[in-house]
């Protein structure tokens, strides 16, 4: 009858071609890399789930969120609860409901139920926020964050206040890395493929006209909201596990920002923007950090001052975002036929409403 | 009725405090539909601007050590100069855009300010000691009021009066008014979009150099986070006040400031740490009930 293949057929390839890609850098880091250059893979791999998260939201709503990294933090507060042992968490954490108290789950356990903590919490939160749109969701997502930073840093027989707990075992390496990793883009993926995703998508090019046809903007919305809270929930715990401490000055502006120009720079609306942005930042931020320890040039040592790193990753977001709005993969997807690939979104109309904005 | 005296005062100078903040945060936004994410580092760069740059941990005081007559001109000017170049190498590019994108940019303006002074001056605070008689109480009603919340206050009264003669009185004034009301009908009517622009740049970054000249004087410190939290409350003000509203956002910064204040006073002592949660807490409250903001104008309602 029909002769169109189906979604599944038509999109498959991409995530196979992202998975397969960093499992070859998985393999080769595993085979050849230092133990530095591991630890910089599997961080890498952690910001590939914290970005693949934030596009999960922001790529298919188009609302800008500036509190995704509340739903890190919740995930790794989550882990360092269950995962330390009993012994030193009755020093450092006297707070604790009893229950939490006594239990240590190992790490297969603690990550997925990080993930539910921060989606349960998205649900609710996101209930409240998800019902405004614009700028207006933009500051309120912000005040999300200071909200979460406020109470992790403060709520000292908890959370340690803003100090750091130690103790979460230490079982990252660069596999678990990629697994992680793989989920992230397997959930993103079959979201956007999703009779849900598609809604979103409709209400991001033209929100009215979505609104015409039926589609509930403030439930698409939410849902996205919740699988996107769960990726970077999983994300937090497997950083607390990488780090094995957490303190909640690793949760504000500075990762926000960090992760936010990832997105950009690869393409706001694309997975495989969001899995290219964080390699090629990844790249660059470790090129200009080992520019910053410095490099001997015919006997002398040339050193960039340090912070370059910092200005460097802002230059370049601002520079990428002034000649290549649309990030570096043009807010398309990777497939087999032609590089970086064919079928380009359509650009959305500009609306009156748009102009207003 | 001492007590009440002083919960008024604190609640006004720092409701001042934001006021201003949101101020300079709102005429861009008006001009433009920018939310300037950089306007927290714009403050802490003028407060820098008085240090000679060195990583020690000692400050060495370098415009700070000018007679106020000389050293609040040149801080108001380093702000204005700071903003107006943001515009021309950066925010000029990116006129056309949807405003997510300006934000991100924004943002990564902030970002690479804040990390320059990193640089310059270390992430050490460093003492900085200016006009301290203004720390010296003054017996106002029975009430022990320090000087300097007094200076704050009378400061952004004259800024208020000021600001509003020059925008109901004066040609420049009229035009900014038309542009953030309908920026492309006033561009028609012949506004010159540039120099409109320019102006609210360069407004909005000596209102940078006013809160930092406050700040610096209050804490005695110049830390490179403490442009970020007045910033952060500054635009919670200007959306509760409305996005685009002038007066709105003046309102909503002492709206928020006596929040924080009657948080402060009235949380019991446990929670008092979880002020600014509840001060967020009750932002997102106000934008559920009002998502416009309590004093959108009605330009900004949204048409099809």
């Amino acid at each position: 009858m029909s002769t169109r293949p189906s979604v599944i057929r038509q999109t498959i390839v991409t995530p196979i071609i992202l998975i397969v890609a960093l499992l070859i850098m998985a393999a080769l880091t595993y085979q050849f890399g230092s133990r530095a250059f591991n630890r910089t893979a599997v961080e890498m791999f952690i910001n590939i789930m914290v970005v693949v998260g934030l596009y999960v939201f922001v790529g298919n709503s188009g609302l800008l969120s500036f509190g995704h990294i509340s739903f890190m933090c919740l995930g790794a507060y989550m882990t360092a609860w269950l995962a330390i042992p009993p012994v030193m968490k009755s020093i450092t954490l006297k707070g604790l409901p009893a229950w939490l108290l006594h239990t240590q789950l190992p790490m297969w356990v603690a990550t997925p139920i990080s993930g539910l903590f921060a989606a349960i919490f998205a649900l609710i939160i996101g209930r409240v926020i998800m019902r405004l749109s614009g700028i207006a969701a933009s500051i309120a997502t912000f005040g999300l964050l200071g909200v979460v930073n406020n109470v992790y840093s403060n709520w000292d027989s908890v959370t340690g206040g803003q100090g750091s707990i130690v103790g979460i075992p230490p079982t990252m390496n660069v596999w678990i890395g990629w697994l992680g990793a793989t989920a992230a883009i397997v959930i993103a993926y079959l979201y956007s493929i999703s009779r849900s995703g598609l809604a979103l998508r409709a209400t991001r090019d033209e929100a009215v006209a979505a609104s015409a046809s039926g589609i509930n903007i403030v439930r698409e919305r939410l849902i996205a909201f919740v699988v996107s809270a769960f990726i970077i929930g999983l994300a937090g715990a497997l950083y607390a596990h990488f780090l094995s401490i957490v303190n909640p000055g690793a949760f504000y502006l500075r990762t926000t920002f960090v992760t936010l120009s990832m997105l950009v720079v690869g393409g706001m609306y694309s997975l495989s923007g969001a899995v290219s942005g964080v390699v090629v930042m990844s790249v660059l931020i470790e090129l200009f950090r080992n520019l910053e320890k410095g490099i001997s040039l015919g006997g002398h040592t040339i050193a960039l001052p340090n912070g370059a790193q910092e200005i460097a990753i802002g230059a370049i977001t601002i520079v990428m975002l002034m000649y290549l709005p649309t990030g570096l993969s043009r807010n398309r997807e990777f497939s087999w036929r032609g590089w970086p690939l064919q079928r380009p979104l359509a650009r959305p109309v500009q609306t009156a409403l748009k102009e207003l904005n | 009725m001492t007590d009440v005296l002083q919960i008024v005062f604190d609640a006004l100078s720092l409701g001042s405090l934001y006021a201003l903040g949101a101020l300079g945060i709102a005429l861009i936004f008006g001009v433009m539909r920018l939310v300037n994410f950089a306007h927290g580092d714009f403050i802490a760069f003028c407060v820098f601007a008085m240090l000679w740059p060195s990583i020690d941990a000692a400050a060495i005081v370098f415009a700070g050590r000018l007679p106020f007559y000389l050293l609040i001109p040149l801080l108001l000017l380093i702000g204005a100069v700071l903003s107006i170049l943001s515009e021309i190498v950066v925010f000029r590019r990116f006129r056309n855009t949807n405003p997510a994108t300006m934000m991100i940019a924004s943002f990564a303006l902030g970002f690479v300010i804040r990390h320059l002074l990193l640089m310059l001056y270390s992430s050490r605070p460093k003492s900085i000691t200016l006009w301290p008689s203004l720390g010296l109480p003054v017996e106002f009603l029975g009430a022990h009021i320090p000087m300097l919340q007094v200076v704050t206050i009378m400061i952004t009264l004259v800024v208020l009066v000021v600001l509003v003669l020059f925008l109901k009185r004066t040609r420049y004034g009229l035009e900014m008014r038309a542009a953030a009301e309908n920026f492309t009908m006033a561009r028609m009517l012949g506004v010159r979009a540039n120099g409109v622009i320019l102006l609210a740049f360069a407004i909005s970054g000596m209102l940078a150099a006013a809160i930092g000249l406050i700040l610096a004087t209050n804490s005695g410190t110049a830390d490179i986070g403490m442009g970020a939290n007045v910033m952060l409350i500054a635009f919670i003000a200007t959306v509760i006040g409305g996005l685009g509203s002038i007066p709105g956002a003046v309102a909503a910064g002492f709206l928020i400031g006596a929040a924080s204040v009657v948080f402060q006073a009235t949380l019991p002592h446990d929670a008092r740490v979880f002020r600014d949660a509840f001060v967020y807490g009750a932002v997102i409250v106000v934008l559920l009930v009002r998502p416009q903001g309590l004093f959108a104008p009605k330009s900004a309602k949204q048409r099809v």
